[in-house]
């Protein structure tokens, strides 16, 4: 009988990850610190750092969209997590509905419903109300945001409250704590790992998106993944400017993942509240 | 406050789940001080009385008391009322030390009083020293005593115990019932105890209540349910016992097995169809003669510190424990005094004996 060595086993993963995550990586850093003719310049990190306004906007609304993404997705997973055992499947299959939709699709619907002209607006107008400038906001783009990335936030915390024990909350209530020390001393903490990794999973998409900008945010919500796909498809074509942006933006990215992981050790709970 | 307090009652407690009724009229007093067992088989509603008491489940007729006080839609956590949960349930999160500080944390104790009562709950259950250990790497010894210093460091009134030793092996479990027995009495504290063990209910009750089938069968002192059962289901759930249908000829005499025996019960009808209990221990052997119930021995078992043997006498078999060896095969008599003659009332459930209700109590 053949003895199936776990290191053998991973191997496929980590030639696919050679091949499609640390190469293109090396890649980027090669480009974002050479110039058209490939001699070595700091020249792009430079004009990249041009571009923070940019980027301190584009973690302000993914920041806000990830904070309202929790607010709504914590009760709801919750709530969820304490259902009946069928009634928690068909939950999970009415979050993740939306999901099996195109995500241009449904950003398109979106623009649809915002537009000066669309169909909010004019069952505004039809009621006799004055319409309202919708489309081509920040908030159309935090709206695109949440509705967008929302079941990424509620299926980790479903996922970890799923394996809180009733018997825990009810140890808690019997010692002395009502609805909210229970929250704060029991849930809350058991639930971290759920809201660290929903929070990165909602952030990091949202941080770099320029889809969702592109198509509700118009001119003025110019964000950073707007940028640099400008930078490597659009008209302001420049490899190796864009590559250093993109670096920038991954140095934050992770910066931001550390912080909250630091978050998930020790006290966790104090730290957020 | 004395012993005679009661300080909690339970007044004709009922509750359904689904349609099913678990209990059905419980009445119970709990005094004060007093370490009282729930003891009977599996699924007769002994955890829902407890949490009933607890606040977890509130009743759907009748009234819970504390003190004299009606305390029906009191939540849990105003109750002065902590539990030892059966899987323990302690905070995965927190380290032992603040396991056992949760609930002084929640009411604002000073934290100098905190770590000096909570040092002072670990070594009353052993563990002094183990401040520091994560919950997980506990064994489940040291997990129960956690769960009990938890609870205790609340000083609670009444402190519910769902099965706490269940988990344990049989030595840990002897150790740990003689030192729970031990923190009742120093702490004066009542115990509301759940168990399914008998012998862990006797040994360590100062009231056992024998539930079946969401009904208290008997309330009574260790020796009251060991030595007058109420009915068969309790004569034959706590230890082992003989049941045989006899007739109450008169005050004083009963006829079983084609015999009239002197007995010591009296107040029955005449000539009233019961049920005659005779403890195999309360058995004596003596050489087969007409004067006594004869029978073959048809098995032996060595029990330790007696024999274990079935007789067969007119088509029945009796369980005798005794001393004295009689191998297979042998004629022997039973001698049945009238101090081991226990005789019940027949009625439709006490003819159900406990063997029988643990098999088919689920259909009725
Ligand atoms: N929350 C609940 N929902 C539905 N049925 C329940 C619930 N709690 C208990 N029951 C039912 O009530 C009956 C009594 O349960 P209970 O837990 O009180 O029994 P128990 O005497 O503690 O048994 P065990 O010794 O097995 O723990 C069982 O038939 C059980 O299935
Ligand atoms: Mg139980």
């Amino acid at each position: 009988m053949i003895k199936l060595n776990a290191k053998w086993a991973s191997y496929p993963y980590i030639v696919w990850m050679i091949l499609f995550t640390v190469l293109p990586l090396l890649l980027i850093i090669y480009f974002a610190f050479t110039d058209r003719t490939g001699a070595f310049t700091f020249d792009n990190i430079e004009q990249a750092a041009a571009y923070l306004p940019t980027l301190v906007k584009s973690i302000y609304l993914a920041a806000i969209a990830t904070v309202i993404c929790l607010v709504f997705a914590y009760p709801f997973a919750y709530a969820m997590s304490r259902l009946s055992f069928s009634r928690q499947k068909m939950m999970t299959m009415l979050v993740m509905l939306p999901m099996w939709m195109n995500f241009l699709l449904r950003t398109y619907a979106w623009q649809a419903l915002l537009e000066d002209n669309g169909v909010i607006n004019s069952l505004l107008t039809s009621i006799g109300l004055s319409p309202l400038k919708l489309i081509n906001t920040s908030g159309a783009v935090v709206l695109g945001m949440v509705y967008n990335y929302i079941p990424y936030m509620i299926l980790p915390l479903y996922s970890v409250m799923t394996k809180i024990d009733k018997s825990l909350v009810e140890a808690a209530g019997d010692l002395g704590a009502g609805f909210f020390a229970t929250f704060r001393r029991v849930v809350l903490p058991l639930s971290m790992p759920g809201i660290i990794s929903g929070t990165t999973m909602v952030f990091v998409p949202a941080v770099s998106t320029f889809v969702i900008s592109g198509m509700l945010g118009g001119a003025e919500n110019y964000l950073i993944g707007d940028l640099i796909e400008a930078q490597f498809l659009g008209n302001s074509y420049d490899l190796n400017c864009g590559s250093a942006t993109s670096l920038l933006l991954m140095v934050v990215v992770l910066i931001t993942m550390a912080i909250f992981n630091r978050l998930d050790s020790e006290d966790a709970e104090e730290a957020l509240l | 406050m004395d012993q005679n307090t009661k300080i909690i009652e339970l007044r004709n407690i009922s509750k359904s789940f689904n349609g099913e009724q678990v209990l059905k009229g419980i009445n119970l007093d709990i005094h004060d001080k007093e370490f009282i067992t729930l003891l009977g088989p599996s699924g007769c509603g002994k955890t829902t009385t407890l949490r009933i008491i607890g606040g977890f489940v509130t009743p759907d007729a009748g009234d819970v008391c504390f003190l004299g006080e009606k305390i029906n839609s009191l939540p849990p956590y105003k109750r002065k009322v902590n539990t030892v949960f059966q899987k323990y349930a302690l905070f995965p999160h927190l380290d032992v030390f603040e396991n056992v500080a949760f609930g002084l944390r929640l009411v604002k104790t000073p934290e100098k009083e905190i770590v000096s009562r909570v040092r002072e709950m670990l070594a009353l259950v052993n563990l002094s020293g183990f401040e520091a250990r994560s919950v997980d790497l506990l064994s489940g010894g040291q997990q129960q005593r956690v769960a009990i210093a938890r609870a205790l460091v609340n000083n609670p009134k009444v402190l519910l115990l769902d099965e706490p030793l269940g988990a344990l092996d049989l030595k840990l479990r002897k150790e740990m019932q003689f030192e729970l027995k031990k923190i009742q009495q120093r702490l004066g504290i009542t115990f509301v105890y759940v168990t399914h063990d008998q012998e862990e209910a006797l040994t360590m009750s100062d009231t056992v209540v024998v539930m079946n089938g969401g009904i208290i069968q008997q309330i009574g002192t260790p020796q009251d349910i060991y030595n007058e059962p109420v009915n068969a289901f309790t004569a034959s759930f706590i230890g082992e016992s003989n049941i045989v249908p006899g007739i109450m000829h008169a005050d004083y005499l009963v006829e079983f097995e084609g015999r009239n025996y002197e007995c010591v019960d009296m107040g029955f009808d005449k000539d009233e169809p019961v049920e005659v209990v005779v403890r195999p221990e309360d058995i004596e052997i003596t050489p087969a003669s007409a004067e006594f119930l004869c029978g073959t021995v048809t098995a032996v078992t060595f029990k330790g510190v007696h024999y274990e043997m079935l007789v067969e006498c007119l088509g029945k078999t009796w369980r005798v424990h005794s001393t004295d060896f009689s191998p297979v095969g042998s004629e022997i008599g039973l001698r049945i005094t009238p101090e081991d003659i226990h005789i019940m009332h027949r009625s439709p459930e006490s003819s159900q004996t406990a063997s029988d209700s643990e098999e088919g109590g689920e259909e009725n």
